[in-house]
Formats: structure tokens, C-alpha cells, sequence
């Protein structure tokens, strides 16, 4: 029996997610909800599933083993909430909740109901990363003594109104959008941010969110570090995320295409050599069935349903970890305005 | 039949699988249009004449280029691949799809078509997509253009939606309009030329990843292997080197066991590089 799916939000997510769970060989996409008109007729003409301007009514009409929420971040916390309520397990986008308060509950929630919850941060279906984390946990670096954590790209060039996406209470701005991205990464391969300082949230071309977060953050191992986060940089011809970790034995600068490492000796364990060290992400992509924009996206599906049919939790973008980066986004907000 | 060496565009505008930190190098090295032209002129005196590029606004300035010199491009093919995807997502992140529709489609579509409100959209798609790939291809006109692709991100999603009517609409209008083959990038083989077949698209034309290592091969190099030697369309090679992680011989040896291999998409930017390919190619293609 194939797990029945249905989909809320038909944005760029949204379509993107709906792209990929249809052709899942375990899983039925039987609905699909959004406000858009434009969007659901797209649907209602060329697929079959049906098509819901309410994701209440979709919930209780369909019997669905899983949704995805892929909507605007502020509607977040009452679309989950009444997916966990009625018993269904839940993917949702980044960020998970515009408050840590409202994500908290959500956590409990899910964990009350047993059901499997997971965040949209992609990044850790990247294998780079992966093998990032791996060789920081075999201590290839000795004592950490700093890190980098950046992301660039072209989203905002020019000065003009946008979408919810220009609009701070609902979740909008470079900081919840971007930051994010990079926030996670470092909370679950390097440590957890407990300290923001220095923060700066600039407005580069947006007339009310920031399009750059630079931050100086410091981990519970009390390790500092950089976040510096520019959405507004068209240099970058799509978004481009890194992380850079220096420690006493070496240096390990990891995107999403290479992890270039450096050591002052050679490291036998591992397998890797004195000086640079450069491996691809050729040696690293997570097989998939069905690829659309990266591997990554089809990843992150394939695992929430291997957990749904298997009965176990995610242990990659749980709800929880979603809310430990919503805390830590709080925290940057907190410090900037002092 | 294609040529069985098809230039591609992916070195001049900073796409580079393997390396971000590459792809800016291009950017930079591949700032002004004349560098373009430089590198595609020295792919001409090795004999290669067509090239295979995105709607990317530059490319509108190499046309330019082409049209005011029709003696040196006499013979000279474009195949274009449409659209240039990152503009849209970017432009989707930021203005949302309706937003997106209504900067980038010429005139006021919401104008034109919204008499009935919003309904009218329902049988108005095709009119939509009409009139988006005659915007991306303008800048070909008086260009040859004997097969207009859809780039691999339209087509995977399209796929995944399973609305395959769309590819069926596609296919009459370039046609139809164009008089030039419809060819379709995918990272998802298998599953598209099943289900072109399944609207009636037969032997159609499609460029997709095939390397030894399976990079990019989704469902596993066996079940590519076997379309490959099996089924009835018209493959077009792209990412033989796995973004680099193979050597261009053994790369392109590998090709030459699946005779039906039409053409081999490459990106290189010296000329000894490119004539090296080439030779490679044509060396190791059956067909």
C-alpha cells in the first residue's frame, strides 16, 4: 500500500516538493492545496490529484499518511498543528516557526503523537556537508579554534516591493530566508550557537527586512565564529553556502560542490595527506530515484518517507533542531537591536 | 540527425558542477561578449558548428554578433535551451509566481486575458507557454535552430507533476511555430521517454546525463544502460565527464558502446581542448 501525500503551499518549495514526491515509487500524491487560482487550475487541467483552496478541508477530506507545508513561514505553526492533531506525519519548509514558543509546541506535539516531524534543510542531504561532519567528528582538526559559516546569492538586486518575503513579522528578510541555512549547518555540524554579538542586520536594496546578517557567534563549547549572509550579492549566480573550519591541526572550507582540506600532517585514519586535499561532491551524492535541482531535495523526501514506513524518527532536520535554529535567529534578532 | 558534437555554453556563464570557486573564475574570464565570440570562433576552425546554449541575456548579444556577420556564421547552428532557469527562481523567491508572470511575460497577460477573472486562465496555459517561448526565443530570429530544448529543471518538474500533456503541447507548438524539433534535457531518462511515449511523443530527442560513474543517472547507470540499448529515441550525451571526475578518453569511449548516441554535449573554452574532444567524439561515435 503506497503512503497517500498531500501538498500545502504550490510556491517554489511547494512545486518543487510536489515534483518529487509524486513519482516516489511508495508514495500516492492524491491533493494539493494553495490559494492561487493560477496555481490549482495548472493542476486541475494537465493532473489528477485533487485540488484544495483550504488545507483544513484538504486534511479532513483526504486520508493522508503525510503532508508537506511548504506555505509562507507565519502560517507554519497553525498548518502543523492541525496536521499532527489529525494524526498525519509532517514535513515542513525552513524556517520551522516565526517564534520559539509556538515551535516548542509543536515539538511536544509531535513527540505526544509519536509522528514523524522533519525541516526542510536540504543541506544535510548534500554529502559534502555530510563528510564534513563525519571528519569532524573523527577530530581531524585537533581543537577547533574558529569557523565561517557564509551564504550568497542574487535574490534581492534591485530596489523594488516584493512578496511575504519583504515582510519581517511574516518570516521575510535574508535572515529567516538565507541565514537560516547557514544557521543549522553550523548548529548540527559544528555546535550550538548559545551567543549572538556583534550582530548586524543590513538593508541593502529591501525597504523593510535586511538583505545581509553578519554575527559574531559563540557555541555551548564556547568555540566563536563568523556568520556572514548577503542575499542581495549578484556576484553569485544562485545561492552559494560554506562553511569553514580551522582548527590546530588544519583547515576544512566545504560547499555544496567540494570539501578542500588542509592539514599540517597527514592524517593515516583518514586517509589524507599532509597539505591540500581536495574531494568533489562526484564522490559523495546521495543516489536518488527521481533528481530535480539537486540531489538533496529528492534525499530529504526519500528519508522522511523511509521513516514514516518504517516506523522510526528522523534523526536529520528533526522539529527540534528546526527550533534550536529558530532560537538562535532570535537570539541574532535580540542582540542587533542593542 | 544532430551533429555528433554539440557545443555547449555552461564554461562562458559560470556553471561549473564541480567548483563554485571554478565558476567564478569563468565569470570573470568571460565578462565581455567579444570572449564568448573568441572561443566559439576558434570552435568554428576546428569544424565544430553547432552550439547549444541557454535564453541567458548574453546570448542575445552573441546573436546579435551572428546576424551582423552572416558570411563567417553561414551554416552556424543554435540549438536552444530554454529557459534560463535561475532568473525565474530567483524572481519566483522574491515576487512570487504570479509576480514572476507578470514581469517577465511581454505586456499585460492579467490585461489581456482577465475578462473573466481568473478562470480564464484554465484554458488560456497554452496561450501562456505560447507566449513565453516566443519571448526566450526571440532572440534567435534569423538564426538556425533546428531543435529548441526544454532545460532540464521545466522538464523534471513537469515530469514529477505527471503533467505530461504539457510535453504533447510543447511538441506541436515548436512544430509548429518553429518548424524545429522539440528535444527535452532531463536528469530523469527512463522516466520521461516513458512517458513521452505514453502522450504520443515517439523518437524524440533527448539530452541527458550518461557517464561511466552514473553521475547525475537518476534510478542507477543499469536502467540508463538499457534504455540506451533498448528503447527507441534520439540520446544526446551530456555530463560525460561527470563535472571532471573522469578523463575525457575513457569518458568518451565508454559512449561508444550505445550506437544510438546521436550527439555529445560538451563545454570546453581553449581550442586545443575543444579539437581534442572532438576528435575523441567522432573517433568513438558509431552512428
Amino acid at each position: 500500500m503506497k503512503l497517500k501525500a498531500g501538498i500545502i503551499g504550490l510556491g517554489k518549495m511547494g512545486l518543487s516538493h510536489a515534483a518529487i514526491v509524486s513519482p516516489h515509487p511508495s508514495v500516492e500524491m492524491v491533493a494539493v492545496c494553495d490559494t492561487s487560482s493560477i496555481v490549482l487550475d495548472g493542476f486541475k487541467k494537465f493532473s489528477k490529484v485533487n485540488v484544495y483552496h483550504d488545507y483544513i478541508k484538504m486534511i479532513d477530506t483526504e486520508k493522508l499518511d503525510f503532508v508537506v507545508i511548504a506555505t509562507p513561514t507565519r502560517f507554519h505553526y497553525k498548518m502543523v498543528r492541525y496536521a499532527l492533531e489529525k494524526g498525519i506525519h509532517t514535513f515542513c519548509e525552513k524556517p520551522f516557526s516565526l517564534t520559539s514558543g509556538e515551535g516548542q509546541e509543536l515539538v511536544n506535539l509531535a513527540e505526544q503523537k509519536n509522528l514523524v516531524n522533519q525541516v526542510g534543510y536540504h543541506n544535510h542531504f548534500i554529502g559534502t556537508f555530510r563528510e564534513l561532519k563525519r571528519l569532524l567528528q573523527a577530530g581531524v582538526l585537533g581543537t577547533l579554534v574558529h569557523f565561517t559559516g557564509e551564504a550568497y546569492g542574487p535574490v534581492v538586486t534591485k530596489e523594488k516591493g516584493g512578496t511575504w518575503r519583504s515582510v519581517p513579522e511574516e518570516g521575510g528578510g535574508c535572515l529567516f530566508d538565507y541565514a537560516s541555512h547557514v544557521l543549522n549547518l553550523v548548529q548540527e555540524i559544528v555546535g550550538k550557537p548559545v551567543k549572538a554579538s556583534g550582530s548586524q542586520l543590513k538593508r541593502i536594496f529591501s525597504k523593510d527586512v535586511e538583505d545581509a546578517v553578519y554575527s559574531i557567534l559563540t557555541l555551548e563549547s564556547g568555540l566563536s565564529g563568523i556568520l556572514s549572509v548577503n542575499w542581495s550579492d549578484e556576484t553569485y549566480r544562485k545561492m552559494a553556502t560554506s562553511v569553514t573550519v580551522l582548527g590546530k591541526k588544519g583547515k576544512i572550507i566545504c560547499d555544496a560542490t567540494e570539501i578542500k582540506i588542509y592539514l599540517k600532517e597527514a592524517d593515516n585514519r583518514e586517509n589524507l595527506a599532509k597539505g591540500w586535499t581536495i574531494k568533489y561532491i562526484t564522490d559523495f551524492a546521495i543516489p536518488v530515484n527521481f533528481y530535480l535541482r539537486g540531489e538533496e531535495y529528492s534525499a530529504q523526501i526519500d528519508n522522511f518517507v523511509d521513516c514514516i514506513l518504517k516506523g522510526k524518527q528522523t534523526e536529520v532536520n528533526t522539529f527540534q533542531q528546526g527550533l534550536t535554529t529558530d532560537r538562535v535567529i532570535e537570539l541574532i534578532i535580540a542582540d542587533s537591536k542593542k | 540527425m544532430m551533429d555528433k558534437v554539440l557545443l555547449g555554453d555552461n564554461q562562458f556563464f559560470a556553471v561549473n558542477h564541480l567548483s563554485d570557486e571554478k565558476s567564478r573564475e569563468q565569470a570573470i574570464r568571460f565578462k565581455d561578449d567579444s570572449a564568448i565570440i573568441r572561443v566559439l570562433d576558434q570552435a568554428i576552425e576546428v569544424g565544430i558548428t553547432t552550439f547549444m546554449c541557454t535564453t541567458h541575456d548574453r546570448i542575445a548579444n552573441i546573436c546579435d554578433h551572428m546576424r551582423a556577420n552572416p558570411d563567417k556564421y553561414k551554416g552556424f547552428k543554435i540549438l536552444p535551451c530554454l529557459p534560463y532557469a535561475h532568473k525565474y527562481a530567483n524572481a519566483v523567491t522574491e515576487l512570487g509566481i504570479v509576480g514572476t508572470i507578470k514581469q517577465y511575460v511581454p505586456g499585460n497577460i492579467f490585461g489581456t486575458f482577465a475578462k473573466g477573472g481568473l478562470a480564464y486562465m484554465n484554458k488560456d496555459f497554452m496561450k501562456l507557454m505560447e507566449i513565453f517561448i516566443d519571448a526566450e526565443l526571440k532572440m534567435f530570429k534569423g538564426i538556425d535552430t533546428p531543435v529548441v530544448f526544454i532545460q532540464n529543471v521545466l522538464v523534471d518538474m513537469i515530469l514529477g507533476l505527471k503533467m505530461y500533456e504539457v510535453f504533447r503541447e510543447y511538441d506541436l507548438y515548436i512544430r509548429k511555430k518553429y518548424n524545429a524539433e522539440p528535444g527535452y534535457i532531463t536528469m530523469n531518462m527512463p522516466l520521461l521517454l516513458d512517458a513521452l511515449n505514453s502522450v504520443g511523443i515517439e523518437n524524440p530527442i533527448i539530452c541527458s546525463s550518461i557517464n561511466k560513474i552514473g553521475f547525475r543517472m537518476s534510478g542507477g547507470k543499469e536502467i540508463y544502460e538499457k534504455y540506451l540499448t533498448e528503447k527507441t529515441f534520439r540520446p544526446v550525451a551530456m555530463q560525460v565527464l561527470a563535472a571532471g571526475a573522469l578523463r575525457p578518453k575513457e569518458a568518451i569511449e565508454y559512449l561508444g558502446k550505445f550506437p544510438k548516441i546521436e550527439s555529445v554535449l560538451f563545454g570546453a573554452s581553449s581550442k586545443s581542448h575543444i579539437l581534442e574532444t572532438k576528435e575523441l567524439i567522432e573517433h568513438n561515435l558509431k552512428n
